[in-house]
């Protein structure tokens, strides 16, 4: 792997340093004495100015991030944040939350791990509560193909200076006792691996503490206004059509997932990417029973326990183009067989919601960061099915971009030239549809 | 979840077919002779929109036939049912083929060169 990239600014520059209140202990116990009735606004709803220095597409956790991390390690403050809909609300809002960064190939491992280690220190730095749990990810193998080629996974991973441990079906009994390891079974435990460091975090948090802390420097986040178009000028973006207006931008930088390919075609270049649903689905609330985030990659499911004592479960995406944040109903059907199948106990338990994200992927399974055709127009797309336990890194090292216009060493093997030159980043293996 | 009208089958469940992807996407006759960038336009850029598209489907557990169909992705309406090697008839499906950037690419340029594919 690289050497890491400077996280960037000396430590004093980070959280919050504007005008915002601190949430602590003390501050709980003082609005509590008045009912909770005086608590300050967590971010402002501004109206949009007529120009900013970057305009940012897109207010779901990538791209708040990349507020915050453009204010907090590049000094860039005169910052707008726009989204069609309300923060946080699309895949930020819709994923099952996993936090993992043991991929195969070392240019994963390097971003996806510069990214844990920002997690490691999101809540403090954020003076927000992100529910950050490294309770560990345990990823299952069913056959004997599927156990060899974990095992080169793992040794992979570690190279990288990454935890991961194989282990075998006493030991992951051991762990998750509702595990059923009869062999018996059509798809069989034979074995798995897991990363410690792994984990959740809550997801509507971490939109929050990056919208707070982004807001507390001076970032505006306008929501509800839809970009219609693109201001480009002599192949320079010089801003952005809205619905309340126009807005002028020296640079704009477009975050936007599922849409990412209908918002290029506004700026008139195309994107390597395919838009499906992919659908998750959460139980009644049950006793703690699982402290660990088990995957299958082999029968397409995941799980974890949530703290409110839901049991978060994450199923395929559908094969066919698709903007509709549904899916077909066969495929959580598929999915809860083999939940059922691998945890009996889950038998008569109650689903409660079920919802589609629109999923951006890459022929490759990589995500793209670039600069692009347009001069000052970046693009941060293509996570595909695991882009929540990337957000802090993705933000932070397209912030990175943005303001130097050139892709740092993290960032550089993610750029859109790698279709035309051949070097991509096949992470279908560790990606998968399981995140 | 789509209740698709096999042209041979009758209405059956989306389960039984297997998507194809973008249709009309013609194979370069002579791929040496491309630029590595209209060579990753042809593999890579596939049709994404948020409307009308064109795609392949396969009866693959049924008649194991294919077929063109023209769907929104919005909306997962069914538009247009036509078989493979022809062109779609409705307004929708003429617009959908004429607006796609394929069409003026040097791929499907050089696809044609030797003729209709």
């Amino acid at each position: 792997m690289n050497a890491p990239v400077n996280s960037g600014g000396n430590s004093g520059m980070r959280g919050l340093r504007g005008g915002k209140q601190r949430y602590s202990i003390l501050s709980l116990a003082r609005n509590a004495l008045s009912h909770h009735e005086n608590w300050q606004r967590a971010w402002r709803s501004p109206e949009p100015k007529p120009a900013y220095d970057v305009v940012i597409v897109g207010a779901g956790g990538h791209g708040l991030a990349t507020a915050y991390y453009l204010a907090s390690r590049h000094g860039i403050r005169n910052i707008a944040v726009i989204d069609k809909g309300w923060l946080g609300g699309g895949n930020t809002g819709r994923n099952t939350t996993i936090i993992r960064s043991n991929y195969l190939w070392d240019e994963s491992a390097a971003i996806y791990e510069h990214s844990m280690k920002l997690w490691e220190g999101l809540s403090q730095e954020l003076n927000f509560n992100t529910m950050f749990s490294q309770r560990g990810v345990l990823t299952l193998a069913h056959s004997e193909h599927e156990r060899r080629e974990m095992t080169r996974r793992v040794e992979a991973i570690r190279l990288n200076g990454i935890d991961s441990d194989v282990l075998n079906p006493a030991q992951i009994k051991q762990i998750v006792p509702i595990i059923d390891t009869d062999p018996r079974l059509r798809y069989p435990v034979m074995g798995g691996f897991i990363q410690r460091r792994g984990g959740t975090a809550r997801h509507d948090a971490v939109a929050w503490g990056y919208a707070r802390a982004a807001d507390d420097m001076g970032v505006d986040i306008i929501q509800n206004c839809a970009v219609t178009g693109f201001l480009i000028d002599n192949g320079v973006v010089k801003g952005v059509e809205t619905e309340k207006g126009a807005i002028r931008a020296g640079k704009v930088a477009c975050v936007v997932a599922g849409h990412a390919g209908v918002v290029a075609d506004m700026a008139g270049f195309r994107l390597p990417i395919t838009s499906r649903p992919l659908q998750a689905l959460v139980s009644e609330p049950i006793k703690p029973i699982l402290d660990v985030v088990i995957m299958s990659n082999a029968v397409h499911m995941y799980v974890s326990q949530s703290d409110k004592g839901e049991m978060v479960l994450g199923a395929g995406a559908d094969s066919y183009n698709g903007y509709t944040q549904r899916g077909s109903l066969t495929v959580p059907e598929g999915m809860l067989a083999a939940a059922v199948e691998l945890f009996p106990v889950f038998s008569r338990l109650q689903m409660l919601r079920s919802w589609g994200g629109i999923v951006d992927t890459c022929p490759d399974a990589s995500p793209v960061i670039s600069k692009t055709p347009v001069s000052n127009l970046y693009f941060n797309c293509g996570w595909g099915t695991g882009g929540f336990k990337a957000t802090p890194g993705s933000g932070h090292v397209f912030a990175d971009l943005i303001a130097r216009d050139a892709p740092n060493k993290i960032a550089v093997p993610f750029t859109l030239d790698r279709f035309s030159g051949g070097y991509l980043i096949d992470e279908h293996g560790a990606a998968g549809v399981a995140h | 979840m789509l209740l698709i009208d096999c042209p041979w089958c009758g209405p059956r469940d989306d389960e039984e077919f297997h998507y194809g992807g973008e249709a009309h996407v013609l194979r370069p006759r002579d791929a040496g002779a491309l630029s590595d960038e209209a060579f990753a336009d042809y593999l890579f850029m596939q049709q994404n929109p948020k409307g009308p598209h064109l795609e392949r489907w396969s009866h693959s557990h049924g008649c194991r036939r294919w077929f063109n169909m023209l769907r929104n992705t919005a909306t997962n309406e069914i538009l247009e049912i036509y078989p493979m090697g022809e062109k779609p008839k409705t307004e929708a499906g003429q617009a959908a083929y004429a607006e796609n950037w394929r069409r003026e690419s040097p791929a499907e340029k050089n696809a044609l060169s030797g003729g209709e594919a």
